[in-house]
């Protein structure tokens, strides 16, 4: 057992004196994992309580949900809401980014702070001032209403991982090329936007995400024929443990992985 | 002769004039690439938030009156609450504090390539909708749940436990939750911790005990204060987590709110309860400000 007496670290600690460390960190990223992932065969059960691992296998939740028109109906919302957002959010939010980045205005600090409040103020209380907003606007149940609060939400989140991007990209190629006769737009187009596009990207697949899975803002200003999945999922967990929530669960954690994996595979050369 | 010297000494100021005009139209046109943005979140949200604010001060006759805030000293089901989100809120930080500690050691401690496959315990959970994470609590957690029918079948217990619909099912679910937001940023500071120093201690004959608890964890506070301070405060607002996993039973502020509009529609209860849930916020995160940049907190998990 040599690895075990060899010095784990600087300090010279052996692996066996560690041990019991090793033992706690797995089990903590069981903790972390487990629950999440074990969701996904008990889906396939055919039971009506769930089980793992499940007696007999079944796609029946899975039949369930996509013969019932009122999930199909608010799978339909929340993808709509979620792909508007993007569009909406990704430019909105890129440009807000390049803004305070390029101008060194006294006043883009007050602008930044105005921009992030989304994700400093509790959710709850975004979701009474949308809700109050919209009574007044006539906004209420309306996937407008949705998209523009689910915008909002996104904002601070494209600018973030926008604004980092910036601040590794050297603004004098901008500069040159407009030095050399292109307009800032042009230059803003054809030098910068390449560069940070990974970014951009990124941005658009978390404002998605940010819609799709954003509950409490949806449970206030979404409804009727536009109730979003994650509202909907969340009455039906508080009257009762449906099991076709498990097939939704399941399908919900197949797009998000998928959808981080893609942003994964074009995000790599943005790092240096 | 005098004319053109009068000349050449007023170019450049003019020239100097001309440019400071034109970078201030650039800083405004610049700056006017934010309004879209700006003004989206002024209308759905500072606004609506302000006026949510002056209502809080509005009786229910429509005069100006400190009456929400009034009750809210002295109705005891408020000061029930107020505990209530605090204690869970304390209890959550704590718990996240004792198991991501060792996890965030753990990972620091390990070659990059297999810390960021370990990672991935972190990430993934992060990124499962909240939603899902809970009701995947409530499936394992139930009567007929998992972890009922395994410790009947072990004879750990005979009777099904109540693990959910209490403080305790809020609880596990809210580490869980919670956790990845306490972990990353420890993380980053514990990678940051220059080795040389442990191994200067151990040099000079500190024991591996003894160079962990007076040289490793002096220099990881920043990030475990960081860390649990974002825990706490985003604790201090959960809404989904406590209302599917407390069953009814546990109301912290927001499940309060909620109720306030959803039940009675009482908008001045709910907005007064809103400001203060809004101030302890803005307080925290002041506190946190000063002890990390506030972007590499909430920007850590999307790297």
């Amino acid at each position: 057992m040599s690895w075990l007496d060899a010095p784990a670290s600087e300090t010279q600690i052996t692996h066996r004196a560690r041990l019991w460390l090793y033992v706690i960190a797995t089990l903590i990223m069981a903790f972390l994992l487990i629950p999440t992932l074990i969701v996904i065969p008990m889906s396939f059960s055919a039971s009506q309580y769930l089980e793992f691992p499940p007696r007999t296998w079944s796609l029946r939740w899975y039949e369930a949900y996509f013969s019932s028109s009122s999930w199909m109906q608010a799978t339909y919302t929340s993808l709509k809401a979620g792909v508007l957002t993007a569009l909406v959010a990704t430019p909105v939010g890129t440009l807000a980014a390049y803004g305070l980045h390029a101008s060194r205005f006294r006043w883009a600090g007050l602008v930044y702070m105005v921009l992030i409040t989304p994700i400093v103020v509790p959710v709850i209380l975004v979701g009474i001032a949308v809700f109050y907003a919209y009574v007044q606007l006539k906004l209420v149940n309306s996937l407008l209403g949705v998209v523009l609060a689910h915008t909002m939400l996104a904002i601070p989140i494209v600018m973030m991982v926008v604004s980092s991007a910036l601040k590794s990209f050297d603004m004098n190629q901008e500069r040159v090329a407009r030095s050399l006769g292109a307009s800032r737009p042009r230059a803003f187009f054809m030098v910068t936007v390449p560069q940070i596009k990974f970014a951009v990207i990124t941005g658009a697949v978390l404002s998605f995400l940010t819609s799709f899975d954003e509950v409490i803002v949806a449970m206030f200003v979404s409804g009727g024929a536009n109730s979003t999945l994650t509202r909907n999922m969340f009455n039906a967990l508080r009257d009762q443990i449906d099991p076709t929530i498990a097939a939704i669960s399941t399908i919900m954690i197949v797009i998000t992985s998928a959808l981080l994996a893609v942003s994964q595979l074009f995000g790599k050369p943005d790092r240096r | 002769m005098a004319a053109s010297a009068l000349a050449d000494a007023a170019a450049p100021k003019l020239h100097a004039e001309g440019l400071k005009r034109d970078a201030r139209r650039e800083h405004w046109s610049l700056l006017g690439l934010t309004l879209p943005a700006v003004l989206l979140v002024l209308i759905t949200m500072i606004l609506p938030v302000g006026w949510l604010f002056w209502l809080s001060f509005l009786a229910d006759d429509g005069s100006f009156s400190f009456e929400h805030y009034r009750r809210m000293i002295e109705q005891p089901s408020y000061g029930r609450t107020f505990r209530a989100t605090f204690e869970i809120s304390f209890l959550t930080t704590g718990i996240c504090l004792l198991i991501g500690y060792p996890l965030a050691y753990f990972m620091s401690q390990l070659p990059r390539r297999a810390a960021n496959l370990c990672m991935i315990a972190v990430m993934l959970p992060f990124w499962t909708s909240l939603l899902v994470r809970t009701y995947a609590w409530l499936v394992l957690l139930q009567r007929r749940g998992l972890i009922n029918t395994w410790g009947m079948e072990l004879g750990l217990w005979s009777e099904p436990l109540t693990l959910v619909h209490n403080v305790g099912g809020t609880l596990v679910g809210m580490v869980h939750i919670m956790l990845p937001f306490l972990v990353l940023p420890l993380y980053g500071t514990m990678r940051g911790i220059d080795r040389d120093l442990l191994k200067a201690a151990a040099n000079l004959g500190a024991s591996p005990t003894r160079c962990f608890w007076h040289v490793f964890v002096p220099l990881s506070l920043p990030g475990l204060m960081a860390g649990a301070l974002i825990v706490f405060i985003l604790c201090l607002g959960f809404y989904v987590t406590p209302a599917v996993l407390g069953g009814g039973k546990v109301t912290m502020v927001s499940n309060r709110i909620a109720n306030d509009i959803e039940l009675f529609f009482n908008w001045g209860a709910a907005s007064a309860l809103g400001v203060v849930l809004l101030v302890a916020t803005l307080a925290l995160i002041f506190a946190a400000s000063r002890l990390l940049r506030l972007d590499t907190i909430l920007g850590g998990g999307h790297q």
